[in-house]
């Protein structure tokens, strides 16, 4: 294998790691923001699927992408809304609000989406005018013959989907939001010590309630790029599991925004290998079977949730309903 | 200014604040009863009552957490409604909380700014709060450090933080709730100190505490509260603990503890060279050794978190240590298999944790299930193997609840309906009641009424010259000298010196707990 060979092999691996990367960090920015509040948000899952079907469907029907966008964020918004009203308004449990949330989204996406196309509960594939496109960002082709530089802007850094810069984006936003705005700072301090904030005066509800309504456009966007970015249709369980290990590299992330991004890399890069290389050979003398490298970001997340990767100190007060006290 | 004041004005200057007529009822029970208080500017008052007599819900009412069913509040001569806390802040009026409402892993200028940012971004805020916080700092006794986050500083320090913040929102009137029960001596001076100051400035303070010795020490005027009744507001230089504890208790209460002298007999706990060290690997018991006799009081005075804690727990048998413990001269296991609390309680040794809604008690569970923890599994509460005897527990539980004057006297109510001291006296007589050789005492009083103070003594001295050994740890400097026949003091984990209680008193204790060196020697 010469040099060339390998840096293209390279430049595939890490373009595809970001391909795949998106929809985690979309939901896992999403829990960032609820959990940093102090909502603990199982049903990222629901609200992915929701989205996806809801974002294809209409994608689908208007023939206009960016109509199947709006209707994903605002299904997911529905979906963000109830876990709202049953875990702030009603202090009912946030765990079991969210797994009823993926219940539903998989339940009724099969049942709306056999009624609607008649197809097994999936949305007929989309045709070009309904799915997102690759930005060449300027330059991408004169820049591509500069060694080493060149490949990666032109086929890494440009060249991706539209929603894929927004969650990258949103990165360095975020943390600018939390870390240096009020609303990030009351927002923080809600999912830490909630009666410091309503001793002070500001109204503890109105932000959880922020901070779920943000989670439910997030998860709206990832679930939108899952169908109409990623895929190009809806399919049944497409989330397969994102939401959940969404949660696994949150946790990694202790929370933090850069880390996030970090963690959402590693579990798309384990995906892109088990994509690239099903069977990977080791030193001819033993082969790790497909299914292994399929699985990795799953054990991972295992890994991860059983705690054996450092300590993680979730926000204080998160999954329970703020009760004034006198 | 209005001139709506129900009162005859005397003074030229309205009262900082003036409650008319204040009534409170949750459901059935009247917090507050028709309650009028007039506390003048620049002026420190102290509101003092028993647990439970309403002075956490009067003060809750002018901090807008609950509306007042009838009433007025007047705020310097003007008519204020305080619907939320916002209101309050907004009419100058600033609490510190009993319990600190910080965030914990924010900086103190963060805490210091929460919900009172100028604009949306924090940069202009957070130098505004710096400028002042060092103002405050110079002017009255109360520097912290701004980056420093909450979590890393001591209680004193966070206390400063919460009076800090009250300042940031210009609150002119300061309500206190309890502040010094987690307070070392010499930082309860230095709040006195502080509060002293922002007197002098002007500012009018509120101190609730049921401490007598504080009120005495720092106030003005006085209001005495009980059952959800204003009793008396005196002048505090025209008033004695004495009487403030009589008006409280509505009958006469022993300040001191009357006891006859200690009759010692042989050693029943001995100790040498004790070590402990905790999960995180801390040693926080460096080499202890001492001896508590049959009819004897030994207190254990120290400032919390000097080795005091893991001592009881090293006895109570849920920590591991290395050294020598013998128990009526036999030597007991601290490691192995039998170094569990049921082996403990075999020794005779009987155990009143500190924290008793953690320890000593399942709040959610019933009085008379509390009532047999550690004790289940004797015979006279089981049926059989496989049933227990719930209405003989019944019965015993509310045998024992008449003896040790529990209210409401109702085996079925869960513990966390019932106040502190009865949640400590259903603790003691789970203990006390099993007859113990070794009885071990954590902050017996923390958190409990004068009244049922006065009956935990009691009850500790009668078992004291039953014969019994007692080991008192105590945070409270009063309860230690009053109680103990010997007192040994605690910090970093040594044991400082011993004295003898007639022979010393809270200053030299008070410099042993800070670990300094005194010249008064054993007794």
């Amino acid at each position: 294998m010469d040099f060339a060979h390998a840096f293209l092999q390279i430049i595939i691996a890490m373009d595809m790691t970001i391909r795949l990367s998106v929809v985690l960090l979309f939901a896992c920015l999403a829990g960032l923001y609820s959990e940093r509040a102090g909502i603990f948000d199982i049903g990222l899952e629901g609200k992915l699927l929701i989205s996806a079907f809801f974002s294809a469907s209409f994608s689908y029907e208007t023939g206009n992408v960016w109509l199947g966008l709006l209707a994903g964020v605002g299904a997911s918004m529905v979906f963000a809304l109830i876990h709202g009203i049953a875990s702030i308004t009603y202090r009912g449990n946030q765990l079991i609000a969210g797994v009823a949330l993926n219940f539903l989204a998989s339940g009724l996406t099969i049942v709306i989406g056999l009624a609607w196309f008649k197809e097994g509960g999936q949305s007929p594939a989309l045709p070009q005018s309904s799915r997102f496109h690759e930005l060449t960002l300027p330059f991408a082709d004169t820049l591509r013959d500069i060694p080493l530089f060149g490949p990666l802007y032109a086929d890494v850094i440009s060249g991706q989907k539209p929603l894929v810069y927004i969650a990258f984006l949103l990165i360095p936003f975020t943390w600018w939001l939390l870390f240096r705005t009020r609303f990030g700072l009351r927002l923080r301090a809600v999912g830490e010590n909630p009666a410091s904030v309503d001793t002070a005066g500001v109204s503890v509800i109105r932000y959880r309630y922020a901070a779920v309504m943000i989670a439910g456009v997030l998860c709206g966007l990832g679930g939108a790029y899952l169908a109409t970015s990623q895929a190009s249709a809806f399919g049944r369980e497409m989330s397969s599991g994102r939401g959940f290990i969404a949660l696994a590299a949150l946790i990694f992330a202790k929370w933090r925004p850069w880390y996030a991004l970090m963690s959402c890399l590693l579990f798309g890069f384990l995906e892109a290998v088990s994509n690239l290389y099903p069977n990977i050979d080791v030193f001819g003398i033993f082969e790790i079977p497909v299914q292994f490298t399929q699985a990795l970001p799953y054990i991972l997340t295992v890994v991860i949730l059983a705690g054996f990767v450092g300590k993680a100190v979730a926000p204080r007060a998160g999954g329970e309903p703020y009760v004034k006290e006198r | 200014m209005a001139n709506e004041n129900l009162q005859e004005r005397q003074e030229t200057v309205a009262p900082a604040i003036e409650l008319v007529g204040i009534s409170k009822a949750f459901g059935p029970v009247q917090a507050n009863k028709d309650i009028s208080l007039s506390v003048a500017r620049g002026s420190i008052h102290g509101i003092v009552g028993e647990n439970g007599a309403g002075k956490s819900t009067l003060m809750s009412i002018l901090y807008g957490f609950y509306k007042a069913d009838a009433g007025e509040v007047f705020i310097g001569g003007v008519k204020t409604r305080i619907p939320d806390s916002s209101a309050a802040i907004a009419a100058g009026i600033g609490m510190v909380h009993q319990h600190f409402k910080l965030v914990e892993n924010f900086t103190v200028l963060e805490n210091v700014i929460l919900g009172m940012e100028d604009g949306g971004l924090l940069k202009p805020s957070l130098a505004k709060a710096r400028k002042l916080l060092k103002e405050l700092s110079d002017e009255y006794e109360l520097s912290v450090d701004p980056d420093a986050l909450v979590e890393n500083l001591s209680v004193g320090h966070q206390q400063r933080v919460e009076i800090l913040k009250a300042l940031y929102r210009q609150a002119d009137i300061l309500i206190l709730d309890e502040p010094t029960g987690v307070l070392t001596p010499a930082e309860a001076d230095h709040l006195f100190r502080i509060l002293v100051g922002l007197r002098d400035q002007g500012k009018t303070i509120i101190l609730i505490t049921h401490k007598l010795r504080e009120i005495m020490e720092v106030t003005d005027t006085v209001s005495v509260m009980r059952r959800g009744e204003m009793t008396a507001t005196v002048k505090t230089k025209d008033t004695s603990p004495e009487q403030l504890a009589e008006l409280m208790v509505g009958r006469k209460v022993l300040l001191q503890i009357d006891k006859k002298p200690a009759t010692p007999g042989a050693p029943i706990l001995e100790i040498e060279n004790l070590q402990v060290v905790d999960d995180k690997g801390v040693e926080r018991v460096k080499g202890v050794s001492l001896e508590v006799r049959a009819g004897e009081i030994l207190g254990i005075a120290g400032v919390s978190g000097n080795g005091q804690t893991e001592l009881l727990e090293v006895l109570g048998g849920y920590q591991k240590a290395t050294g020598i413990i013998r128990v009526n001269g036999e030597e007991i296991d601290l490691t192995g298999k039998y170094s569990d609390g049921q082996s403990r309680r075999h020794r005779g040794i009987a155990h009143v944790p500190e924290d008793r809604q953690s320890e000593g008690l399942i709040m959610d569970f019933m009085a008379w299930e509390n009532a047999i923890f550690g004790y289940h599994n004797e015979p006279a509460y089981n049926k059989n193997a496989l049933m227990m005897d719930n209405l003989a527990i019944r019965a015993e539980t509310e045998a024992k609840m008449e003896r040790f004057d529990v209210r409401p006297p109702n085996p079925k109510l869960e513990a966390k309906n019932f106040s502190g001291g009865n949640q400590q006296k259903i603790v003691l007589a789970r203990e006390i009641e099993r007859n113990p050789d070794l009885l071990l005492v954590g902050q017996p009083t923390r958190g409990v009424d004068i009244g049922a103070i006065e009956f935990i003594h009691q009850q500790i001295v009668e078992l004291r010259d039953q014969g019994k050994a007692i080991l008192l740890v105590s945070v409270e400097l009063e309860e230690i000298l009053s109680l103990s026949d010997r007192i040994i003091v605690m910090f970093d984990g040594h044991i400082m010196g011993e004295r003898d209680p007639a022979n010393t008193d809270e200053k030299e204790l008070g410099m042993l707990m800070a670990g300094m060196e005194t010249d008064g020697g054993a007794a």
